[in-house]
């Protein structure tokens, strides 16, 4: 018994190991194949179950993104002006709201095929771009581009810039003029106000 | 001719704007208090008419039809697109625009099906107001035009007084086949933008601030062709440079 438990340890150990080691190009392909192949296969989120695909965003998404460098970059030079409990508020509903956003552009998913372009990195970098491209009839590719960071629980993703539009500096923008007209704390209402908004409700299946 | 007479208006209101501009939180966007106006006004427009008939539109019209009519309408835009790669110092991308016309004209029967893509010729992304910026020419106050929706002076003027020569719908002698043409493309467009404003709707706390600092990276982004420097950026990371 001792023994079988010893073997579970250490393949989750060695399995833990290997995320990290993991490239970061080949993480977010990894990322991407799994959760597309559940869209096309799950019936539910095919039809439009906005609360089982936000459960799969936070499963097997949201543990690759860091949403404390997410938030303090969108934050700017805010940031410092902000307590402690108001940061952590901060990136509490940040890390909320992007769960909802990323699962409604999930919810539009209608087999694009996601292209991988070659990763330009050296051995010892810290901060690459991963980047990707979606194909479209008729419209020129958009590119989708990951800023990632090596951290000790290996590659995380700290923005995502579809089409050069940059969804850290897009709210960065949006949060400067938040906090200009009703200072931190509006703006954390107002982050949770949009929240409550989009909360899926019971039963209901929005389109 | 009216249309130049509108452009000059437009040109003039903005220049008036422009003068008494207050400083403004944000240093893109002097005119944000018409501008705000102007994007509330849009934005009724958008939901009373434009939305729903797309709406409807999109429900109708079955997928690979809708397909067909964006393409038939991205088919025509291709040439304009290649002229300007070529003002743009970059022949082999404007070739390959001409190219795409050739193929998709042809073989795609009038551009109803996009073959070049499928062959390796990719759709790219130019106008005007891309290649005065590309010649070092700022792009100007953020503006919002009436019905059109986010612009810039640069971009506004472009579009305005340049890019419509480029386009072919306005040959088009018969005009209300003209008319209907523009229509049709009108719809067709809105139609395939319904998923990413719906999108750009949840995910944005303001809504106008939302878009225009999405217009401003994506142009900013597609005059380099998806490859802009780095911007220096006041506001970036306050923990991963000297304090300031």
């Amino acid at each position: 018994m001792i023994r079988l438990l010893a073997a579970v340890c250490l393949c989750l150990l060695a399995s833990a190991v290997g995320a990290q080691d993991v490239a970061p190009d080949a993480l977010i392909k990894r990322i991407s194949d799994e959760v597309i192949s559940i869209i096309k296969s799950d019936k539910d989120i095919k039809a439009g179950d906005r609360a089982k695909i936000n459960a799969l965003v936070e499963a097997k998404v949201l543990p690759h993104f860091n949403f404390e460098h997410m938030t303090r970059l969108a934050m700017g030079r805010n940031w410092p002006k902000a307590s402690a409990a108001q940061q952590k508020l901060l990136v509490d509903e940040f890390r909320t709201l992007l769960v909802y956003t990323y699962s409604g552009a999930l919810s539009a998913y209608k087999n694009e095929v996601i292209e991988f372009k070659p990763l330009h990195a050296a051995a010892g970098d810290t901060d690459v771009t991963v980047r990707t491209q979606v194909k479209r009839s008729g419209a020129e590719p958009v590119s989708i581009d990951y800023g990632m960071e090596k951290t000790a629980g290996g590659w995380k993703v700290y923005d995502v810039v579809v089409g050069g539009v940059s969804l850290v500096t897009n709210y960065r923008d949006t949060f400067n003029s938040a906090i200009r007209d009703s200072g931190v704390d509006g703006l954390i209402k107002s982050l949770a106000s949009k929240n409550r908004s989009l909360e899926p409700q019971a039963g209901a299946k929005s389109k | 001719m009216l249309r130049h007479l509108l452009a000059l208006l437009l040109l003039g209101a903005l220049v008036a704007l422009g003068g008494c501009a207050t400083a403004g939180a944000n240093p893109d966007d002097p005119l944000e208090g018409y501008n705000r106006a102007m994007f509330r006004f849009n934005d009724g427009v958008d939901k009373a008419l434009i939305k729903p008939v797309a709406t409807g539109y999109k429900k109708v019209v079955p997928e690979f039809a809708r397909t067909g009519v964006t393409n038939f309408f991205s088919n025509l835009g291709d040439i304009w697109i290649g002229i300007n790669n070529v003002l743009q110092g970059k022949p082999g991308k404007g070739a390959s625009d001409f190219g795409r016309f050739a193929i998709n004209s042809t073989v795609g029967i009038l551009g109803l099906f996009d073959v070049a893509s499928n062959a390796g010729l990719d759709k790219h992304n130019e106008d005007f107001g891309q290649t005065l910026g590309r010649w070092g020419v700022g792009s100007g106050a953020y503006v919002v035009l009436p019905i059109l929706g986010p612009s810039t002076v640069r971009d506004g003027f472009s579009r305005f007084v340049v890019d419509w020569h480029g386009d072919p719908l306005w040959y088009v002698n018969n005009i209300p086949t003209r008319n209907e043409l523009v229509g049709v493309r009108v719809v067709d467009g809105r139609a395939n933008l319904l998923d990413a404003g719906r999108l750009a709707e949840e995910a944005a706390l303001d809504p106008y601030t939302y878009m225009r600092s999405a217009y401003l990276q994506r142009r900013r982004n597609l005059i380099y062709d998806g490859n802009p420097p780095r911007e220096p950026d006041s506001s970036a990371d306050p923990q991963s440079g000297a304090p300031r």
